[in-house]
């Protein structure tokens, strides 16, 4: 999760800018301590040699040869700034280049408090391929991310492959990415969100085009349905309690709108954005006493007799 | 100029040479009387109504700083307590309620309890005494200023006390401030303490702005005025453009969650991001607010410690102009990642790198200064000289978070957080800590102890480093800010460790001042009116002040004035002792004008800011409070302004 590590050409153009900005950064730097060094250095040998100065003293020649230095200076920042300036230009059309490609997969992006719902394929309900916090993307093809929030303002950011985007209640913002390694790419939301802004990750995998496409059918498809016991009771259990209220799982009645689509969940890495890796022991603990692990998240304690929970378990972890 | 028409004009005063030598004994003796007569009039009344009363500038001044520095040492402790929660990974200090509320309110007293009014404060101390006046032109106001600012300091910090304080950040951004997201009283707190210390500020930028141009000693025309006057002068002007635009949106805020009207509220057709735009508007150019009295700081005491002039005072204050007037037109760069149009932050990027000129030129003006100059270390110019490395590494990270795609990078992650304390201490506190070893001796009489100040240079000069450098790094591997706990496999946690234990350093330093400050007011060595061969007016009278400052009001022949004081240099007179008169000058080349008579001490300043504290405090609870506080604010005013028993010669005058 590091803005210098790159793995698209966006992440990569601004990685290079920042080595321009670095190592411009480093030099005036240096100049400037180093003409302060040895300003103080001749200062205190000049007050030990000649004694206090008579501040009344106007100095002209030397006081004409450092406004010289002065103005030389000044000249060399206004340059240096403006090469910055042009630079920072370029590397902003650069980012914008994407815009070109003819056939980007589009993504909707919707930001929960605190939660990302994903939907692929917005606007054509049959592909419609609704889950959360985990984006599986093709290496290689452009991703056109249509950003908006259920609530307040959150900010969408993978450090390695492009800078930030705000999440606007209201409004739609485009975010256009691209992966050109395969790899999985973690990223935080960047916008102070409220109590649980520090749980609140978006986790990319990006992968080869066929995985991509296995995973995206996959998701498609309703949840599966021929399910051997304990799992089958474990869907009583979640469609008699509380679960169903908030959560949707195609192929089931459950339609909830209020959490994640749990559909799939057995197929994502975390859980609870981001929070707990997806095992069996922190599932279980995240469905007793969700406010241990993220205080103040939307989702109530579900208590349940020890039957029921492993049964639930079972069946959560079917949802592949 | 037309003629004065009142009666108290009618006497001019004029500058008189002041014929020394001959009848010392009789100049004396009525030195003396003068002396005593002043004193009747400036002095204040013993007791606690005579302290409530008090409108003199010095008391006013001193009170500001006391009380800004409270708020600066609460905030700090706050500061510890969330680099403790965040020393480690899933640290378990304190939950997330809390934290929001420890940031929130951290940013906010820093910003608007502690580093515009502490500015603030030194201006209402200094400017009477740099421009040779007795006062600030509209005293009682100043007053009314203090007690406001102080009823809004009690207020947030109770709020805290008492798990009230605001949690939403010191940015307040809307729709999670409004009431639908952050329901209770927190926001609330916040959006009213806001409008509450800005009405101060906008009374002290009133006071210096019009102290400055109608009240310097003859002589001081604009050319001659101190810098650190101008710096004053031109913060001033900022503030009364800047602090109108947080509290019209502070105010709607507060509006939209006490009476429901839904400016910022997106579901209702309200615009979340015009808050933005309101905040930004105001919270950039308040950095150079903070910003632009530290250049004047270092103005003043690099002359004092270097022996000699300041290398061109006035491209000093021209840069100073062009930072104040550009410092309007960046705001933008804080919202880059909201999704503008590219052409419109371009403007920005191009005005944000632009603002980076003339600071450059400042700090190349001190260095040649340096470089001319005989310089002697003590504590006030180490403070100065640490300045210089440490700020220019928070201008050069706000040259990289100009460029957009950086910034889209860096923004909102603890590259900012190390960012904007290297350009807030680094670039304002260190001067301010300079200004404090370098003033004291005026204020209080006594100097600092010097071990103590060299030492706490050293803290912390070290501490910071090694607290904010490694956010840097922190933000560059993706942290992002306002975060109360992180996972272990983040790979944040050493880096953390380190600022945490630079914290503890930082606030060690910071403490060695406060109580080198509290001990030496008492016990330290008695100060000269001039122990550094400073170059001000100020330096001209005894350490510390007289209530009316001097005996004799000066005039100035140069920008340095205590340095090119001739031994005949002319005094004013002709103004009265017996009554608060000030010397009125003109604006641009400072000659006498008239005088005038000032409001005289009253606790009615301080009664209108309880009804206004009223005001804005109980409408957080009740509407009506607006009622009861608005009629209470009216008497109060009333009471203030009730004209004065006219004088004898008034009332003969005014016969036919």
């Amino acid at each position: 999760m590091s803005s210098l590590d790159p793995a698209g050409p966006q992440a990569r153009s601004i990685e290079g800018l920042w080595d321009v900005f670095w190592w411009v950064s480093i030099a005036v730097w240096s100049a400037v301590v180093v003409v302060h060094v040895i300003a103080i250095v001749r200062a205190r040998r000049q007050r030990r040699r000649w004694g206090e100065a008579d501040p009344t003293h106007t100095h002209p020649a030397q006081t004409r040869r450092l406004l010289a230095a002065v103005i030389g200076a000044s000249a060399i920042t206004v340059i240096t700034l403006a090469g910055l300036l042009v630079t920072t230009f370029v590397t902003g059309n650069a980012l914008a280049a994407l815009d070109e490609d003819p056939d980007p997969l589009t993504i909707k992006v919707t930001a929960h408090q605190w939660w990302w719902q994903l939907d692929y394929a917005p606007g054509s309900p049959d592909a419609a391929a609704p889950t959360a916090n985990e984006m599986h993307i093709p290496v290689g093809r452009t991703v056109r991310l249509l950003l908006t929030s259920a609530d307040v303002i959150h900010s969408f950011w993978v450090p390695s492959l492009h800078g930030k985007r705000d999440v606007i209640p209201t409004r739609t913002n485009v975010l256009l990415l691209r992966a050109d390694q395969a790899g999985v790419y973690r990223g935080p939301c960047a916008e102070f969100c409220g109590l649980q802004h520090a749980n609140m990750t978006i986790t990319v995998v990006a992968e080869p085009p066929d995985v991509f496409a296995r995973w995206l059918a996959t998701q498609r498809a309703d949840a599966p349905a021929r399910l051997a016991e304990p799992a089958l009771h474990g869907r009583e259990v979640f469609l008699a309690t509380a679960c169903a209220g908030c959560h949707t799982i195609r192929g089931t009645h459950a339609g909830g709108r209020l959490g994640p689509d749990l559909t799939h969940v057995a197929g994502r890495a975390t859980l609870a954005a981001g929070a707990i890796p997806n095992t069996r022991g922190h599932l279980g603990g995240w469905i007793l006493d969700p406010q241990a692990i993220k205080p103040g998240c939307q989702m109530p304690p579900v208590r349940l007799a020890g039957d029921d929970q492993r049964a639930l378990l079972a069946y959560l972890e079917a949802l592949r | 100029m037309t003629e004065p028409a009142g009666p108290s004009f009618t006497a001019r005063a004029e500058v008189v040479e002041r014929e020394l030598g001959d009848d010392a004994d009789a100049l004396a003796a009525s030195d003396a009387e003068a002396a005593r007569q002043l004193a009747r009039t400036w002095g204040r009344r013993r007791g606690v109504i005579g302290w409530l009363r008090d409108t003199d500038h010095k008391a006013i001044g001193r009170r500001y700083i006391v009380t800004a520095f409270g708020s600066f040492a609460l905030a700090g402790v706050l500061a510890i307590v969330m680099r403790l929660q965040l020393a480690r990974p899933h640290g378990q200090v304190v939950g997330p309620d809390l934290y929001n509320q420890l940031f929130t309110t951290h940013g906010t007293a820093m910003m608007f309890l502690f580093a515009v009014p502490v500015m603030q404060g030194i201006a209402v101390y200094l400017v009477p005494l740099m421009v040779g006046t007795r006062n600030v032109a509209f005293p009682r106001l100043n007053a009314y200023g203090y007690w406001v600012y102080v009823i809004g300091a009690a207020l947030l910090w109770t709020a805290l006390a008492i798990n009230s304080g605001p949690d939403a950040g010191w940015f307040s951004y809307t729709p999670l401030a409004e009431s639908t997201f952050s329901p209770g009283k927190r926001v609330d707190v916040w959006a009213q303490m806001v409008t509450f210390t800005e009405l101060s500020a906008l009374a002290v930028a009133i006071n210096v702005i019009v102290t400055v141009l109608k009240h310097r000693a003859p002589g001081m025309s604009l050319d001659r005025v101190p810098t650190f006057v101008w710096a004053s002068l031109i913060t001033s002007v900022m503030v009364v453009f800047a602090m109108p635009s947080v509290m019209l949106s502070s105010t709607m805020l507060a509006m939209d969650r006490l009476i429901h009207t839904q400016f910022f509220v997106p579901a209702e057709g309200g615009d979340p991001l015009l808050w933005q735009h309101l905040f930004w508007y105001f919270a950039h150019p308040e950095v150079y607010i903070i910003f632009i009295p530290a250049l004047g700081f270092i103005s003043s005491i690099l002359p004092a410690f270097t022996r000699t002039r300041l290398i061109g005072a006035s491209v000093m204050v021209m840069t100073m102009v062009a930072t104040a007037f550009i410092g309007f037109g960046v705001w933008v760069h804080h919202m880059f990642a909201t999704g503008l149009p590219q052409l419109g932050q371009s403007f920005f990027t191009a005005a944000s790198m632009l603002i980076t000129i003339p600071t450059g030129v400042q700090i190349f003006l001190w260095l040649a200064t340096v470089w001319r100059g005989r310089l002697r270390l003590a504590t006030p110019s180490l403070f100065v000289l640490g300045f210089f490395s440490t700020f220019v590494i928070g201008g050069l990270t706000g040259v990289m978070i100009a460029a957009v795609p950086l910034d889209l990078q860096v923004h909102d992650t603890f590259f900012i957080v190390a960012h904007l304390h290297y350009v807030l201490i680094g670039g304002a506190v260190f001067p301010l800590l300079g200004a404090v070893y370098f003033w004291f001796p005026k204020v209080t009489g006594r100097l600092l102890s010097e071990r103590a100040g060299v030492a706490s240079f050293v803290l912390v000069f070290v501490g910071f480093h090694l607290t904010f450098f490694p956010m840097h790094v922190l933000g560059l591997h993706g942290m992002p800010r306002r975060i109360y706990t992180y996972d272990a496999a983040s790979g944040w946690g050493d880096l953390s460790l380190l600022a945490t234990i630079g914290a503890f350093v930082l606030g060690l330093g910071v403490l060695l001042t406060l109580g080198n400050a509290i001990t030496s007011a008492r016990r330290g060595r008695i100060a000269s009116g001039d122990p550094w061969g400073g170059d001000g007016l100020e330096w001209t009278t005894t350490s510390p002040p007289p209530a009316y400052n001097f005996l004799h009001l000066p005039t100035v022949r140069d920008r340095y004035a205590a340095w090119t004081s001739a031994p005949d240099q002319p005094v004013v007179s002709g103004v009265r002792a017996d009554r608060p008169e000030l010397l009125v000058t003109r604006v641009m080349d400072a000659e006498p004008d008239h005088r005038t008579e000032l409001a005289g001490a009253s606790v009615w300043p301080m009664l209108a800011a309880v009804a206004t504290g009223g005001l804005f405090i109980g409408s957080i609870f009740t509407p009506w409070a607006v009622i009861g506080g608005g009629a209470s604010l009216v008497v109060a005013l009333v009471a203030w302004f009730w004209p004065r028993p006219p004088h004898r010669e008034e009332m003969l005058e005014a016969k036919p």
